[in-house]
């Protein structure tokens, strides 16, 4: 048995993927993690390229075309998105191997028509798998991208899961006809393909916008598995290992995401957030009143402050408050002010979020305090500034266990002397419910969008500086 | 029940590898901070990108026009999901770089 130099430079490829994610575990390493990734990746390219024995690659101006015009138009998109889009972003990646995935299997079902004499039922098996798997990640991937670009909105179908069930089995039913000879027609594997597409679709489309992450990191992993079964049909063996490498990690990481919410994955699947307490949340009602501060009382208060602690939430981003943001914290500084960020783990409904917009405009990594740090110094803290955040915040998450919130970590701002609310409206937040903090006689509402109100907030620093 | 065995015995490696991988992927990821998920998951999505390697298979083989026009927008697609997920995830990890 020779190995040959492919195999080599797979075996290679295969221990830059494992030894990359183990990198991208942590701060420190993480960029150099990504990097040794992708030179295994591109190794593993270049070798199927020129060193193939066992199958004698063709179409050279094809395949070079597609790579050329592939690798512009990715590294154009990656480069030109706004850091408040990469969740999407990844979402339409994951996409697009999904479609690989799916078209790899149309044109090996073609092919295994024409040449196989025997018929092979498990190979049909596998490649339908790659097809159904890849295409559900395919279109599951493009209303998630639309859901977070807010093209698409959320939407339930009467009978969802009744409807769901359906298209699934009868899927199920279309696979082991043709792997079982019982259907002749080679046109079903359309219609599977067809199945397969509306079955992403309605998978995805009840769960709610905030959910998303979570989604396309269970994508993520659909499509992980999608390339194993590609593995399998060559048998190549770095298709199969980085395939389920990506599939098990991709589902822990998905396990972990719904964790850090306090929720389980067939509740974020089923998309039936607070539907359950609907009822026990109506009838209760938060009594006291809300007090409205203007930008410059909030300014003075924050001045004179010994201590603040901002903690931003989704508001933030959407409003794309944070370069405005820095600015405040380098006007509270000059006035002598310490100033840190509390970032809850699932702030913005996707983790590191925060981290990454605030690091975008120059916050010092350091300022960003994770939740088990930052909750004992609420105690000593003057002042907290609330930025577009809701869920994170709210003291029902221990305080009331009919809430849908209850038991989900949250950061105990209300330990501080002032609490300042910057939001919107009084809408409440994802998780749909109120929010007691907002009554509280130490809390103060600053009513507006967070761009906005933070430029003021700066002006009237600035103005009395 | 047959075809079944028989396929196990014909892919045994490929199932040792697999069942391996599984844990080796979970073990990966277990310790990781929560800021860190969205790269990593990002990073993962690059990853799986190895795909590309059986468009390109499909490309080099392709002897009709179905084949060659599908296999193209495969690599071509494939090379979005390997080139933009690298990529993407190195802007966000720049950002996690110590800024003084």
């Amino acid at each position: 048995m020779k190995l040959s130099i492919l195999d080599f430079i797979y075996i290679l490829s295969a221990f830059s993927f494992v030894f990359g994610i183990k990198l991208l575990g942590k701060p420190s390493t993480a960029r150099r993690g990504n990097t040794i990734a992708a030179i295994g990746m591109t190794a593993a390219i270049v070798g199927t390229i020129f060193l193939n024995e066992s199958v004698m690659v063709k179409n050279y101006p094809w395949i070079f075309g597609a790579l050329i015009l592939g690798s512009i138009v990715g590294t154009l998109m990656a480069k030109r998105v706004q850091m408040t889009q990469m969740p999407q972003m990844v979402s339409f990646f994951n996409g697009m191997g999904g479609a690989c995935a799916a078209l790899i299997s149309i044109v090996e079902y073609d092919h295994f028509l024409h040449h196989a004499a025997s018929s092979d039922s498990a190979r049909i098996v596998i490649l339908l798998l790659g097809l159904i798997i890849g295409s559900v990640s395919f279109s599951g991937s493009m209303i998630a991208f639309g859901k977070l670009e807010e093209k698409i909105k959320d939407l339930h179908l009467p009978a969802q899961q009744v409807v769901n069930m359906v298209v699934l089995l009868a899927i199920v039913g279309l696979v082991v006809g043709l792997a079982g000879g019982y259907l002749s027609n080679p046109a079903f594997i359309y219609l599977i393909l067809g199945l397969s597409l509306i079955y992403g679709l309605l998978f995805v489309f009840p769960i709610g916008g905030a959910d998303m992450p979570v989604v396309i990191s269970l994508l993520n992993s659909f499509t992980g598995v999608a390339t194993a079964f590609g593995g399998f049909l060559y048998d190549n063996k770095v298709m199969l290992f980085g395939g389920i490498l990506v599939g098990s990690a991709g589902t822990l990481l998905t396990v972990m995401m719904c964790k850090a919410m306090n929720r389980s994955l067939t509740n974020v699947l089923l998309g039936n957030f607070g539907s359950g307490s609907a009822a026990a949340a109506a009838g209760k009602t938060i009594t006291g009143s809300i007090k409205e501060v203007s930008a410059s009382d909030a300014a003075i208060l924050m001045k004179y402050s010994k201590k603040v602690i901002v903690v931003p939430g989704y508001g933030l981003a959407v409003a794309q408050a944070q370069h405005v943001c820095h600015e405040l914290e380098l006007c509270l500084e000059a006035e002598g002010v310490e100033l840190k960020y509390a970032i809850h783990p699932v702030a913005g409904r996707m983790p590191g979020h925060m981290n990454i917009l605030l690091a975008e405009s120059n916050v010092s990594y350091d300022k960003l305090v994770e939740m088990e740090s930052i909750n004992p110094e609420f105690k000593t803290t003057d002042v907290v500034l609330v930025v577009g955040a809701n869920d994170v915040v709210n003291p029902a998450a221990k305080t009331d266990p009919t809430s849908p919130i209850y038991g989900m970590p949250i950061l105990d701002v209300e330990d501080a002397a002032n609490v300042i609310v910057m939001k919107r409206s009084m809408r409440s937040g994802y998780a749909g419910i109120e929010n007691e903090l907002f009554y509280s006689p130490k809390t103060r509402m600053l009513f507006g969008d967070a761009k906005k109100m933070m430029t003021e907030l700066v002006n009237e620093l600035k103005a009395s500086a | 029940m047959q075809a079944i065995f028989q396929f196990i015995s014909d892919h045994q490696l490929m199932i040792y590898l697999i069942v391996l991988m599984i844990f080796v992927g979970v073990e990966l990821i277990e310790k990781v901070p929560s800021v860190l998920h969205t790269p990593l998951m990002s990073g993962a999505n690059a990853i799986h990108g190895v795909i590309i390697i059986g468009s390109i298979i499909v490309m080099g083989q392709a002897e009709n026009l179905f084949a060659s026009i599908l296999g193209f927008i495969a690599v071509f697609l494939g090379t979005l999901n390997v080139v933009g997920g690298f990529v993407v995830t190195d802007r966000m990890l720049e950002m996690f770089k110590k800024k003084k």
